[in-house]
């Protein structure tokens, strides 16, 4: 199985932290409303969310806990760290950067 | 990020694994259980939803990899894993392990050992004594002498007055005494210092105090010693209250001031000291009078220890700079005369200069020694992946990476390494003391060679081991990287693949272990040669008829006219011993460490030129000396008992000197200026060896004792009789001219002789050792490869017996097989040889490095060795039953 290219993992990586600082989330849940918000643009490739977020914990950006889902199933809970959340303004600022230069390169005459 | 958090998730994934899969396992559970339900509410049947579900996630398995992989468990888990299997590999043949395992011991431990003398005796030689890595020896030479001098009390004033980039220097200079306390008198060694010495040194006595400064200064004006902790203990019985106590020692009472702490041996390689006196009672212990004002007596051995981030070379520029200003403000003195520094291991004045080439040829031959161990059990690892390649085709099959096999042999070699390592510290700690055994005893020295196992060879012995892992893994993994998957799998019964790419392997690692050993054996053989003409050599005295001993007067309270009243009356009693043909008294015994007497002189009608200040060495000797020690004389004549105070001053020189300064006139009737006087040549002596047996023939002369009163001498006596008949006799008579005196042992010229050339006994001896090792080594391992060969050829054996070849036939084809591959080996080492043996250079004497003699025993050995391992494969060659073979 290909790996998904540092690009693609570092946005995959930027869209967990964004939605986890919403609210605490298990991993179906991470990929169903980034689809949602997405309007079915984006859609997560399972064999690469739960490396993400084994990774990410790993790295002390969220923390994992056991918790009962919707439909009272036991279900791994992420929820984001402090460390994260600063990680993720971080990350945020950089994409914003990154798209707006794309834009005005996209964009420009 | 906050690594205690990251640590424990990793520990956690590590030591909790079950808990952690567990985990895994049921957060996947719950994406498909929910990706399931979603199917079904699109209006799957369960059946179908279940089977989308699966196929949308991908393969279970393989994302609970990444996340493992994504938790940085698995490199860990690996290694541990490889490590278990490794063990569980040398478990399953603890043949093959015992002898791998042994190899690497013996070749690691040789290593270790060597190693750590080197640290123990070279570069950390003191005990206790701190800031080793900037401690230089310090001492003089004179023009056109590479050896280096002691340098005198001024000139080491003045060196440490005016060196800056000194941290501090000191004085220690070795000397000798007799300890008589209660009914037991014995020789003991000591230092005399400068008053600095515990202090710089960071030594601090346990008991007392060190010596205060100004207690260097003066004449005999400070009669105060440290002693050491062993002393203590063993002579005084540890009496705490020994500080402030008294001792005769060489008959001036000294109060014991200090005990220094156990395990300090002083700061002279090889000898413990035993006891340390202030510089100012140097008149006592020397030969030669009071010498602190005297710029020319040159006597002290001394040490510096440099600023930190001097260099040597800044050191000894500064020091050239202080010896040539001396040299112009004191030019009677000090004319063609230099300070100059050694590194510690360099050291001119102690065993480290003699034990320097030793432990450099040593150091090669442990490298040679683990290189053949390598290799060795780098066949038997090749052996193995033989019988191992179809585990390695289906580890590659079923998708582990060449990196991953990589990985897992270099495991095993560590594994390997390891305990190897861990058996060759348990050698080296057991060799520590090894050295010491190796030299002769002597009286009143305790020998101090010392390895060291500190952190410095502990890092070296973890290279040593790293290199071996790299060595021992490299050559399966060569050969697992060949593996052609699919014929491996294909042809697996066979076992042909790769065979004739592997026997070259192996008998490449056969022919680099024969031709090292080839080198070490030709080595060995040189050093046994070079020591057996050293000993047999003939130093221009007898050795062997000549028996020597001393009384220690000076201890003994006798000044030198009571001294020289007792030596006449010993001399009549020996004299009228039975068996004893003559007797003669001298200062000093050839070829022992204390130094002889010197003098500047000058000669009638001799003009030296501007630069040379000729210095000569000389020897003060009693009537029938000459005749007594066997040295011939070619003119002239011995001295006699004429020959007193009132007679007129002469002497004989030897025939270096009398050609250096009378060139192709005699000598005889000439006069010669010494320390002042004048005295008259009446003899020319055949040249003979004084300080060591490797020495150049040197100008040397001597002096009659009547006429040069000294305190202490030694009885030389020729006599057919052994050292211990002559022993019994001579203390009888010395008891009965004095009750309170013993004499030292009685140890034959030969004895003597023996002694000073014991480094390269030693030397001879680890080589012989580790040569022997080699070659044993080296037959195993041709044992091993031509074993393995016949075991390959049963059936062209076979074949060639049925064809009608008899038993001698194959007998002949297997040896010849092995004797080819020896002889290669051979030539090749003996090319290496013929390159490396110059490298001996000192420790060969009267010995060419390409003699013909040490090549061609080395050849014989390595011939005979070779054959007797290729014998029993050979033999088993001719028990092939052809009718079975074929049959198979």
């Amino acid at each position: 199985m290909a790996k998904p290219t540092d690009l693609v993992q570092g946005t995959l990586d930027l869209l967990i932290l964004r939605t986890l600082e919403l609210q605490p989330m298990h991993g179906w849940g991470i990929a169903q409303r980034i689809r949602q918000v997405s309007k079915d643009v984006l859609q997560v490739n399972q064999g690469a969310l739960y490396p993400a977020l084994h990774r990410l914990e790993q790295q002390g950006w969220i923390r994992a806990k056991w918790g009962d889902s919707e439909n009272n199933r036991r279900a791994k809970y992420y929820s984001l760290t402090p460390d994260g959340t600063k990680y993720l303004r971080q990350e945020q600022a950089q994409w914003k950067r990154l798209s707006l230069a794309i834009d005005l390169v996209l964009e420009t005459p | 990020m906050r690594w205690h958090h990251k640590f424990s998730l990793r520990l956690r994934s590590l030591f909790r694994k079950n808990k952690a899969e567990l985990d895994l396992s049921e957060e996947l559970r719950f994406h498909l259980q929910n990706q399931i339900d979603e199917f079904v509410a699109q209006g799957m049947h369960p059946q179908e939803a279940r089977r989308a579900a699966l196929k949308s996630l991908g393969g279970v398995e393989q994302i609970k990899e990444e996340c493992r992989d994504a938790r940085q468990v698995n490199f860990i888990d690996n290694f541990l894993q490889d490590i278990r299997f490794g063990l569980r590999m040398l478990r399953r043949s603890p043949g093959f392990s015992m002898l791998a395992i042994l190899c690497l011991t013996l070749g690691i431990g040789a290593n270790a050992a060597v190693f750590s003398w080197i640290e123990g005796i070279l570069f950390r030689p003191y005990p206790a004594v701190t800031h080793q890595e900037r401690l230089v020896a310090v001492g003089g030479t004179s023009r056109g002498e590479a050896r280096g001098t002691p340098l005198s009390w001024p000139d080491y004033l003045d060196l440490e007055r005016s060196c800056t980039l000194c941290e501090t220097t000191f004085v220690s200079k070795i000397t000798g005494t007799t300890l008589s306390i209660g009914d037991r008198a014995e020789r003991t060694i000591g230092s005399i210092v400068s008053a600095n010495y515990f202090d710089v040194i960071g030594v601090h006595p346990i008991l007392g105090r060190g010596f205060l400064p100004g207690e260097d200064v003066g004449q005999s004006a400070h009669p105060v010693a440290v002693i050491s902790y062993k002393l203590w203990q063993g002579r005084f019985e540890g009496d705490p209250a020994i500080v402030g106590k008294t001792q005769r020692l060489n008959g001036v009472i000294h109060t014991i001031i200090g005990v220094a702490p156990e395990g300090f041996y002083g700061t002279f390689v090889g000898w413990g000291m035993n006891f340390w006196v202030p510089a100012s009672m140097e008149d006592i212990f020397e030969a030669g009078g009071y010498k602190l004002e005297d710029r020319g007596a040159r006597w002290i051995e001394a040490y510096a220890r440099l600023k930190p981030g001097v260099t040597l070379a800044q050191a000894q520029q500064e020091f050239a700079v202080i010896s040539g200003r001396l040299e112009a403000e004191y030019p009677t003195t000090n004319r063609g005369r230099a300070i100059r520094l050694w590194p510690l291991w360099q050291t001119p004045f102690n065993n480290a200069g003699t034990l320097l080439p030793t432990l450099q040829i040593m150091l090669a031959v442990v490298v040679f020694v683990l290189v053949i161990a390598c290799a060795n059990v780098g066949n038997l690892l090749l052996v193995r992946s033989f019988a191992r390649r179809h585990e390695m085709s289906v580890r590659l099959a079923v998708g582990a990476g060449r990196a991953r096999l990589w990985k897992q042999l270099l495991t095993e070699g560590l594994v390997l390494a390891l305990f190897g390592a861990a058996g060759g510290l348990l050698v080296a700690y057991w060799c520590r003391h090894l050295l010491v055994l190796l030299f002769p005893a002597r009286a009143g020295v305790q020998m101090h060679l010392t390895g060291e196992l500190d952190w410095r060879v502990l890092a070296l012995c973890a290279g040593v081991c790293l290199l071996t892992t790299i060595l021992l893994g490299v050559v399966p993994a060569m050969q697992a990287g060949k593996i052609d998957l699919a014929n491996a799998l294909k042809m697996e019964a066979s076992g042909v693949v790769g065979g004739r790419h592997r026997a070259w392997v192996r008998s490449g690692l056969v022919l680099v272990q024969v031709s090292l050993s080839f080198i070490l054996l030709v080595a060995a053989g040189l050093l046994v040669q070079s020591l057996l003409r050293v000993r047999t050599t003939s130093p221009g005295f007898t050795t062997r008829r000549v028996e020597t001993t001393a009384v220690d007067l000076v201890s003994g309270g006798y000044d030198a006219t009571r001294a020289e009243t007792f030596r006449e009356a010993l001399l009549e009693r020996a004299r009228a011993l039975p068996g004893v043909e003559s007797a003669a008294f001298a200062r000093m015994i050839p070829l022992s460490y204390g130094s002889f007497s010197s003098s500047p002189i000058a000669v009638d009608g001799y003009e030296p030129p501007q630069e040379e200040s000729p210095t000569v060495e000389y020897n003060e000797v009693g009537p029938d000396y000459f005749v007594t020690i066997g040295i011939p004389l070619v003119a002239g004549r011995e001295f006699t008992r004429a020959d007193d105070e009132k007679a007129a001053l002469v002497c004989v020189v030897n025939e270096t000197m009398a050609a250096r300064y009378w060139q192709a006139r005699s000598p005889l009737g000439d006069r010669v200026q010494v320390k002042g006087r004048w005295l008259t040549v009446v003899g020319v002596a055949k040249d003979s060896k004084y300080s060591s047996v490797r020495e150049q023939p040197k100008p040397f002369f001597y002096v009659p004792i009547r006429q040069n009163l000294i305190a202490s001498g030694t009885l030389h006596i020729r006599t057919p009789l052994a050292p211990q008949v002559m022993a019994t006799a001579i203390a009888r008579e010395v008891r009965a001219l004095d009750g309170n005196l013993a004499p030292y042992e009685v140890i034959t010229l030969q004895e003597q002789l023996d002694r000073s050339t014991s480094p390269q006994m030693v030397a001879v001896t680890l080589v012989a050792v580790l040569g022997g090792l080699a070659l044993l080594l080296a037959a195993i391992g041709l044992y091993g490869v031509m074993s393995y060969s016949v075991s390959q050829s049963t059936r062209e054996l076979g074949l060639r017996m049925a064809l009608g070849a008899g038993a001698s036939n194959l007998l002949r084809l297997v040896l010849t097989r092995g004797l080819a591959l020896t002889g290669a080996g051979v030539l090749l080492g003996a090319a290496t040889a013929l390159l490396l043996t110059r490298l001996l250079g000192n420790l060969l004497y009267k010995v060419s490095p390409r003699d013909p003699l040490a090549f061609g025993s080395a050849f014989a050995v390595m011939i005979t060795a070779s054959l007797a391992a290729c014998f029993w494969p050979a033999w088993r060659a001719t028990r092939t039953d052809p009718a079975r073979v074929l049959r198979d």
